[in-house]
């Protein structure tokens, strides 16, 4: 923060001067300045810009800064904490948080399991909701504004509501905590935000031009074909959008997730690196119990370690797809009908 | 030979108008089946169940559970003997309605600072949307426990002070715990600054050259052009941030739920778990309405005169005849009179 401050502070005296020096010799093109200040109409004027730019890198900073300020705790010492002076760099990089943060969560594994509850929910959701939205977009029939309201009206529902019985329904069936308690939802298209992905999913196959399908269908095609060789190609974009988001909102679920995969009072197999993380004062004291040495009592960079690695997978992934990702909300065409 | 004529049939309705639809319609339903049966399961037998709890006590025995039936009993004793979920309540209120508009105000303008030209657009597109990858309840909360939830440039504490002062405790509550929390609240922002932004995006230059033509300002185009075209987008932002605050991990209510669902003891099992989810799903479906009565597209202004006017008319032929009739009641009458005069 200081650092940003001095470079703003120096370039709002810079200003200053500038103005000054126009103002101490009005002869020297007082217009030009003006116009230089507050814009014409071809260019956009100088405040304007230096005002959006200031605001853009100062909100765009106040965005990173948690980001900013975890990475720089994950990477110091205990000496590193206690002492004021250092406020943002380390004085070394010390990458023994991560290892002990690593080994409490157990890394590997619970990264492995992470995926899989997130990435098979991810295709259930992917199948069902566009099988549901072509459903909704190409028939008529009756009921179907009916259908519609109440998909909206599950996605305004709280699921707490519906949680309970939901719970005592899957350990009735045997499938609490199992995987099944995901994959069985997102089949039948009740799947965490399920809602927005078939709603979609609709919005993509409302614009593939009917007279296609028309056409197919005189060649010989029949529902099933003019649903796979011509309305899934068209619907790409959908296509990586919804899985997108459906991985990063399974994976980011904690609450569903430790309620009906991982266990509450009794712990099954499964986990996920979120879950491990909000559980990870206890977890630490565990490990560093059984640990044989090198293991320091918790403290906030091995948090920050911790966290640090739980969002480091979505974050990689967040910067190799980030193109799809930003471009998906513009895709999706819920702004424009 | 049965088949066949089973095969003539089809072709002989075929020829008949609306089959075609009706197997269309039946196709339909056979691609939403599915959902169909996801609805059943795990909506609208769920929301019953949940309703039959809500209205029972409920101990787990290990031959199954055993329902007392209670009446409204669990929802009394929630509001009046349990002292945490009413306040647990009001402060999820206040706080929503607090930080909803903030953060689709703050979207909003970093939306149409987005839609200027300005260099380098993708790249703080990518620094805004960040947050949604990797926001979610644990992460949060050891970001908020570290203390790097909050502007430390501001001087919170102060400002805090000052609202607990002004306000009642129920209210200062929400109020400062959302100034320490800043960076959070800003963070539920990133889907919506998109939204605005592909909606701002989609809005017909010509219209901006034409009122700059009728010598608008741009504080006026704001108003008058951008406001009123993406009102839809306002009210759709608005809902999604009430969804996403109200199923985030963050939210004590839904923790108290949790715990109250596992405490295991029969007057605080399902049942009493259940009536807090009820409430809380009815408090959040209101919040909603507030929200949609609030942005919910009214007719345009154009609309309604033409309505008064035609109202206006419509008043005025009924005055007119209802004088005609009268001056014909009268005339008669005079007549009446003048011939018994006459008389």
């Amino acid at each position: 923060m200081p650092k940003r401050e001095k470079e703003k502070t120096e370039k709002q005296e810079n200003k200053s001067v500038s103005k000054k020096a126009t103002g101490a010799r009005p002869k020297f093109n007082k217009d030009k300045f003006r116009k230089f200040m507050l814009g014409s109409k071809e260019k956009q004027g100088f405040l304007k810009l230096f005002c959006i730019y200031g605001l853009l890198i100062c909100i765009g900073f106040i965005y990173l800064n948690p980001i900013l300020h975890m990475i720089s705790r994950s990477f110091m010492t205990l000496d590193d904490l206690l002492d004021s002076s250092i406020n943002w760099i380390p004085s070394s990089f010390n990458l023994d948080n991560y290892a002990q943060a690593a080994r409490s969560m157990d890394f590997w594994k619970s990264l492995g399991l992470s995926i899989i509850i997130a990435g098979v929910p991810t295709i259930c959701n992917l199948v069902s909701c566009a099988v549901i939205g072509y459903g909704l977009a190409r028939f008529e029939f009756p009921g179907r504004n009916v259908v519609i309201g109440i998909i909206v009206f599950t996605f305004i529902l709280p699921s707490q509501v519906t949680m309970i019985p939901t719970y005592v329904l899957y350990s009735n069936m045997g499938i609490l905590s199992t995987l099944w308690a995901f994959v069985l939802p997102s089949l039948l298209g009740m799947g965490i935000n399920a809602p927005i992905f078939i709603l979609i999913f609709w919005q993509f196959f409302r614009q593939v031009p009917k007279v296609l399908i028309e056409a197919a269908q005189i060649d010989g095609a029949g529902y099933l074909k003019s649903f796979f060789r011509i309305s899934l190609p068209s619907a790409a974009p959908a296509i990586i959008t919804v899985s997108l988001f459906s991985f990063v909102w399974y994976w980011n679920e904690s609450y569903l997730t430790s309620m009906y995969v991982a266990g509450v009072n009794v712990k099954s197999g499964w986990t996920s690196l979120v879950i491990q993380l909000d559980s990870f004062a206890s977890n630490y004291s565990k490990y560093a119990q059984t640990a044989s040495s090198g293991a320091v009592t918790l403290n906030e960079s091995i948090n920050m370690a911790g966290t640090m690695l739980s969002i480091l997978p979505l974050l990689l992934m967040y910067f190799v797809l980030q193109r799809y990702f930003v471009e998906s909300i513009d895709r999706t065409g819920i702004t424009g009908e | 030979m049965s088949k066949m004529s089973k095969e003539e049939k089809k072709n002989r309705k075929k020829v008949k108008p609306g089959r075609l639809a009706k197997r269309d319609a039946l196709v339909g339903i056979a691609f939403i089946s599915p959902w169909i049966v996801g609805v059943l399961a795990f909506l609208a037998y769920p929301l019953a169940q949940s309703f039959w709890y809500a209205l029972n006590n409920i101990r787990p025995t290990p031959l199954g559970m055993k329902f007392t039936y209670v009446g409204y009993g669990n929802f009394t004793e929630l509001l009046m003997a349990t002292p945490e979920f009413p306040t647990t309540l009001i402060e999820y209120v206040v706080s929503t309605i607090i930080s909803v508009p903030i953060i689709v105000v703050f979207a909003l303008i970093i939306a149409i600072m987005l839609n200027q030209d300005v260099k380098g657009k993708g790249f703080f597109r990518l620094i805004f949307f960040l947050p949604v990858i990797i926001v979610s309840g644990p992460i949060l909360g050891m970001l908020n426990g570290d203390g790097a939830g909050s502007i430390t440039a501001i001087d919170i504490q102060a400002i805090t002070d000052a609202i607990k002062e002004v306000l009642p405790s129920a209210f200062a509550e929400p109020i400062s715990e959302l100034f320490e929390n800043m960076i959070t609240i800003l963070w539920y922002s990133g889907v919506q600054i998109l939204i605005f932004l592909s909606s701002l995006q989609k809005i017909d230059r010509a219209m901006y050259e034409a009122a700059k033509i009728d010598g608008g300002s741009g504080w006026e185009c704001f108003w008058k052009i951008t406001l009123p075209t993406i009102k839809p987008m306002i009210l759709l932002n608005c809902v999604y941030t009430i969804i996403f605050i109200s199923n985030n991990d963050q939210n004590s209510i839904i923790e108290l739920i949790k715990v109250s669902m596992f405490s295991g003891t029969q007057e605080k099992g399902y049942g009493f778990a259940s009536a807090m989810a009820w409430l809380y799903s009815v408090v959040v479906l209101l919040i909603v309405a507030l929200f949609a009565v609030l942005f919910l597209a009214k007719k345009d202004v154009y609309a309604k005169q033409v309505k008064k006017a035609k109202k206006a008319r419509k008043k005025e032929l009924r005055e007119i005849k209802r004088v005609g009739r009268r001056s014909a009641r009268h005339a008669k009458k005079r007549e009446r009179e003048n011939r018994k005069a006459g008389k």
